[in-house]
């Protein structure tokens, strides 16, 4: 069971508060961890990476246990906190004003 | 009671403004989405239950959202909008080819006859169809892939296409306008296209009556005469009485030709509605006074609709989605500014009342007549 943190916009489509829970097959990676979500969140298909591309948003980062993840590759293997539940994945929407 | 349904899209969210048919007392329900761009809602003229709405923000792209109970309740339906084949080019702003990428959906036109229909316009420019409720949408390429796709280049708000009409009289016949490359009608239900910009003349091209590459803002017709167009331009207010074969200046004595939204009196089909906006750099009404014009012989004669708008000190802009008519006997007309205000008429524009002040900037209204 991987925790995920959603960024406000994306708990609010969700219809969530706090964070989520997703069962990953394999060894769990960013991608892997999106492809659990929306498979569990259909609302949320396309506003993490785009659908073309399936690349990382550029306005969405990837962070776990204190480090970006946002450009290693979409399929690095996430920490072992991650994997066992200790820390969660986050998402977040990029700081920018507006 | 009949009634009216104004809906708003803003900057952070959509609003749902409802009154009865006197439209002196409102109820005002949103922000739905809020904190999204919601750059055009619009109901189902056969179904007014059924509504949709186009969500997007730059950090998690597009989403369309569908009501199915006047706009009480939302869920997202599909948003994948993938150009049909390699996407190819168009000109980029220094005129380098720039692959298409899809941005966001500028506009929806829900089909006159079938609630699951529904068009969307988009940036980089292209039109799209869904005939099942929005869940899937492909792309009727025929626009994008016209012989002059390649060289069109994008307005200073990107390259969308912003215009939908479907002729009432004639399904099989589509106008559509895009920034800034102009106007384009289909007669074969958007499998062929064609420019129709004979008579425009933009001084911004190097040759200024160019086939393609005008910065159309705004096309509107009136469902009982659907050949006679009329565009705002973004300099020129202009009028075809052949379905765009040409067009003809019917700017005549307004304060200024600049502006964004036009539309048609829901009753007369040569009562049209302008705002005037100060100039191409300046996004405001000339002199600080917000301004209607209305021309009852389709053009070239304006007259002035001032009373309860404010007459000074007001620097707003008004965008090219954001004005609409409601079809009661007394027709309304409504607009929004981009400092949050929408205004209403119930008089076809003699007086107007604010019915919200301070929205997030306005980007659409549209209206719905209420049985």
């Amino acid at each position: 069971m991987i925790r995920v943190v959603l960024p406000a916009h994306l708990k609010m489509l969700a219809n969530v508060s706090g964070e989520v829970e997703v069962d990953v097959a394999g060894t769990p990676s960013p991608a892997s961890v999106i492809d659990a979500l929306e498979a569990h969140f259909p609302m949320l298909l396309g506003t993490i990476r785009d659908p073309v591309t399936q690349q990382r948003r550029r306005f969405v980062r990837f962070y776990a246990c204190e480090k970006d993840l946002s450009l290693e590759p979409i399929d690095v293997t996430l920490p072992e906190d991650v994997q066992r539940g200790r820390e969660p994945f986050f998402v977040i929407g990029a700081m920018a004003g507006g | 009671m009949s009634g009216v349904r104004v809906l708003v899209g803003t900057r952070k969210g959509a609003f749902v403004l409802r009154a009865d048919g006197t439209r002196k007392n409102w109820d005002v329900s949103g922000p739905f989405f809020g904190g999204w761009e919601v750059f055009h809602v619009k109901g189902s003229p056969v179904d007014p239950n059924r509504i949709y709405a186009s969500q997007s923000t730059s950090w998690f792209g597009q989403l369309i959202q569908r009501s199915d109970d006047g706009g009480l309740t939302w869920n997202p339906v599909g948003n994948q909008f993938l150009y049909d084949g390699v996407p190819g080019t168009h000109q980029w702003y220094d005129g380098t080819p720039h692959p298409w990428e899809f941005a966001r959906v500028w506009h929806l036109e829900p089909s006159l006859s079938d609630p699951d229909t529904v068009w969307a316009g988009v940036e980089d420019a292209a039109l799209f169809r869904s005939v099942d409720g929005g869940m899937n949408w492909s792309e009727l390429s025929g626009l994008r892939g016209h012989d002059t796709g390649s060289a069109w280049q994008p307005g200073a708000g990107g390259m969308c296409l912003h215009t939908i009409i479907v002729s009432p009289k004639d399904p099989r016949r589509i106008f559509v306008a895009i920034s800034s490359a102009g106007a384009f009608r289909s007669d074969d239900e958007g499998t062929t296209w064609r420019p129709i910009n004979h008579g425009l003349h933009s001084e911004g091209l190097p040759d200024e009556d160019a086939e393609v590459g005008h910065c159309v803002h705004r096309i509107a017709l009136h469902p009982s005469n659907p050949d006679v167009l009329y565009m705002q331009k973004h300099w020129d207010v202009m009028r075809s009485d052949n379905a765009g074969d040409s067009w003809s200046e019917v700017s005549g004595n307004l304060p200024s030709d600049f502006g964004f939204a036009i539309d048609v009196h829901a009753h007369e089909p040569e009562t049209v509605y302008v705002i005037p906006i100060t100039s191409d750099s300046e996004h405001f009404p000339p002199e600080g006074k917000l301004r209607v014009y209305r021309s009852r012989s389709g053009g070239n004669e304006w007259e002035p609709l001032a009373n309860g708008l404010p007459q000074e000190h007001c620097y707003v802009d008004v965008l090219r989605d954001a004005m609409a008519v409601d079809t009661l006997d007394d027709c309304g007309v409504y607009f929004g500014t981009t400092g949050g205000q929408v205004y209403g008429s119930a008089n076809s524009g003699d007086s107007w009342e604010p019915i919200v002040r301070d929205l997030p900037a306005v980007l659409s209204v549209e209206v719905q007549t209420l049985a």
